[in-house]
């Protein structure tokens, strides 16, 4: 009965967990970030060429590699293209939020980084980017006639979810192979830098913080501390009563320990082993505030002194 | 021959170039001395010798001069030397949480447990990390450093280390050496401020001897703690997770040997080498520095100003606690996470306004909730900050 419950527990945990794991969305480590493809004076390939490219992205802080990673591109309902990324070149290797740059030129023998395929600037471009298990990762669509000459299309930030045209008008650079919006400062210190440059507002925040945390785990072990402590009582009371039970079968019978007093007497008496003694010993009871608490192990070492 | 002599004259002189000596500058010196000074007071005072002495040491290994422009790869700030390796621990801040696994390994909760109410002695004593914080922003450090430097007053040298390793490398050198030092005047600086602060028949209160705590409650409270603190601050993951990783493996009792090797030779190899690099680390150059200065007079307040806010709350605590259930103030210190040295202050100082009053294992909850609050408080600092 015990092991069908804690299977009925598990089923249930497992369908929580799965049922979660499908309202999330797309939690790939690899996203597209940058799109251009008319490119008549941008970013130059590895030849001097200019070819449209396509930024990809690793938003974790591990590497990932893109080896057996397709890119799909369709520009026309039912004419996909599709470009396998070779295995086999470290250069696939994606570093921590850091990307990789493909060139849509349609010249694969050219390396790993150039697609057989290229974007075509006068209709909608769909990008589809898959795992080597054929799993959509992300995809855009690139709208037709929206972008000019060396004018890109990519998120406002890397990974974020909000797409815009960037034409070099103020913060909307073209950012080939680099992020999306540069950083140039901590805006969480800036922020604190302006509107809390005493540090007050730091110091209530985080002692309130540290407080909430402590008194959490002190509630929550004082209820602990409670329970045991009940639970011990009911197992000593319980103990208490088989004992007494115990007694009351044994009434009229010796208990063990008068049995074991009686047989060390007569032993003691039989051979002898005690002394003669002709004085009367008493026991006097002498109370002393020693506990182990007081046990000189704990004190660990000398304070130090001045010599 | 002429020629000969010449060519061993030059060698000669060329060598002359890549000595201490020739290489030795006034910083180099002054650093050597305050080198000396901690390996005399590890060994002649007994002032935390297990950190002094690899410090003390570092300090002189890495202050030896010699030529930098020789790219010997001896140096500690030279890439690819051996001490730059081992200095990596530090710099990526993966010291700090083994030492946390030995330290888990090695702390018995049952106090805490006992009377979880003592909790909040170990949260108040952290007010010393906000007070350093904010003098620091007073004397114009900037949010990152200034964290990185308040975090002195949790009085916690791993806690320290991996925090300034991520908000201000620079100053990292600065901080953990401020760190020990203090870590190491506990018994000195703490002493005099819990007189000041209390009265003769506060220092007498006997406290009610804590219950015995069950072997389920003591498996039950690494685990407890790691979801709540870390629930709450997951920034503080690396060092609260593998304490409360530590604490598991010794209370479990099913992982004796895996307890024994964390804290026994693991936490012992990770000392010696957190030790002798934080230590090194202090090259005269990068080290003597007016900011340097500045930690240190910081450090030293933070250090004040969290014994004297574990004290204070202890004091008005009482006025809210029942008069069987009163906290003696002398266990308030122990709020900062030294461990054990500022319970063992509490200790000293009770047992000397009444022989029988033994404070060390009341002392000794705060202590290591200390130990959790600066944790979380670091945890806080690189969540606000990073």
């Amino acid at each position: 009965m015990k092991k069908i419950n804690i299977g009925i527990l598990l089923s249930l945990l497992l369908m929580a967990g799965l049922s979660s794991c499908g309202e999330r969305k797309s939690d790939s480590k690899l996203l597209l970030n940058e799109v251009l493809i008319e490119n008549e004076s941008n970013f130059q390939d590895d030849y001097g060429v200019h070819s449209a490219w396509i930024e990809i992205f690793n938003k974790s802080y591990g590497s990932t590699d893109l080896a057996g990673c397709l890119l799909k591109v369709s520009s026309q309902p039912g004419d996909t293209a599709t470009y396998f990324i070779p295995k086999g070149d470290v250069l696939t290797q994606v570093k921590p939020r850091q990307h990789a740059l493909f060139w849509a030129d349609g010249q694969p023998n050219r390396g790993t980084f150039h697609t057989n395929f290229t974007l075509n600037a006068a209709t909608d471009n769909w990008i589809g980017l898959f795992d080597s298990g054929r799993k959509l990762m992300d995809q855009i669509v690139v709208p037709g006639g929206t972008l000019q000459a060396n004018q890109s299309y990519g998120r406002v930030n890397d990974a974020s979810d909000r797409w815009e045209v960037k034409n070099g008008s103020g913060d909307k650079y073209v950012t080939p192979s680099t992020n999306n919006k540069t950083l140039d400062s901590n805006a969480k210190t800036e922020k604190f830098a302006l509107h809390d440059a005493s540090g007050i507002g730091m110091a209530i925040s985080a002692m309130s913080v540290v407080f909430c945390g402590l008194i959490l785990l002190y509630v929550f072990f004082r209820c602990i501390g409670k329970l045991s402590v009940r639970i011990g009582q009911r197992k000593l009371d319980k103990l208490k009563a088989k004992h007494s039970e115990r007694l009351k079968n044994a009434e009229g019978e010796f208990s063990g320990e008068v049995v074991a007093a009686i047989s060390m007497a007569l032993h003691e008496m039989q051979n002898d082993v005690h002394d003669v003694e002709d004085t009367v010993l008493t026991i006097t009871r002498v109370k002393r505030s020693y506990s182990p608490w007081s046990s000189k192990i704990y004190t660990l070492r000398e304070t130090p002194h001045k010599r | 021959m002429g020629e000969f002599i010449q060519f061993i004259g030059n060698n000669l002189a060329d060598f002359w170039t890549y000595t201490g000596f020739a290489n030795a500058t006034g910083g180099h010196l002054a650093m050597i001395v305050i080198g000396l000074v901690f390996i005399y007071l590890a060994v002649a005072k007994e002032f935390e010798p297990m950190l002094l002495i690899p410090i003390g040491f570092g300090i002189l290994i890495g202050n030896i001069p010699f030529n930098m422009e020789a790219g010997l790869k001896v140096g500690i700030y030279e890439e690819g030397s051996v001490l730059n390796i081992l200095y990596q621990g530090v710099t990526s801040g993966w010291y700090p949480p083994l030492i946390f696994l030995g330290i888990g390994a090695m702390t018995d909760f049952s106090a805490l447990i006992s009377n979880p109410k003592l909790m909040l002695v170990g949260a108040a004593a952290q007010f010393g990390i906000f007070g350093a914080y904010m003098t620091a922003l007073a004397l114009g450090f900037d949010p990152m450093q200034a964290g990185a430097i308040g975090i002195i007053g949790g009085a916690d040298g791993p806690t320290a280390i991996f925090l300034s390793s991520k908000l201000a490398p620079n100053l990292m050198g600065a901080i953990a050496v401020s760190a020990y030092s203090y870590m190491a005047l506990v018994p000195v600086i703490q002493p005099p401020i819990m007189r000041l602060l209390t009265t003769k028949k506060e220092r007498l209160i006997r406290m009610k001897p804590p219950r015995a705590v069950s072997h389920t409650e003591k498996v039950m409270f690494p685990i407890i703690g790691l979801l709540l603190t870390c629930f709450l601050v997951p920034s503080g993951l690396p060092l609260l997770g593998m304490l409360f990783f530590g604490n598991l493996l010794k209370e479990s009792g099913v992982t004796r040997r895996l307890a024994e090797t964390a804290r026994g030779p693991l936490v012992d190899t990770i000392t010696i080498l957190l030790g002798v690099t934080v230590g090194a680390s202090t090259q005269a150059s990068e080290f003597l520095k007016l900011d340097s200065i500045l930690i240190f007079v910081l450090g030293a307040l933070s250090f004040v100003i969290a014994t004297a806010s574990g004290v204070i709350f202890v004091k008005i605590f009482n006025l809210i606690l029942g008069k069987n259930n009163q906290i003696n103030p002398l266990i308030g210190n122990a709020g900062v996470s030294a461990v054990p040295d500022s319970a063992r202050i509490s200790q000293v100082i009770g047992l000397e306004y009444d022989p029988t009053n033994y404070l060390l294992m009341h002392a000794m909850g705060p202590n290591v909730a200390g130990v959790i609050g600066s944790a979380v408080a670091a945890g806080i600092l690189l969540g606000f900050l990073m």
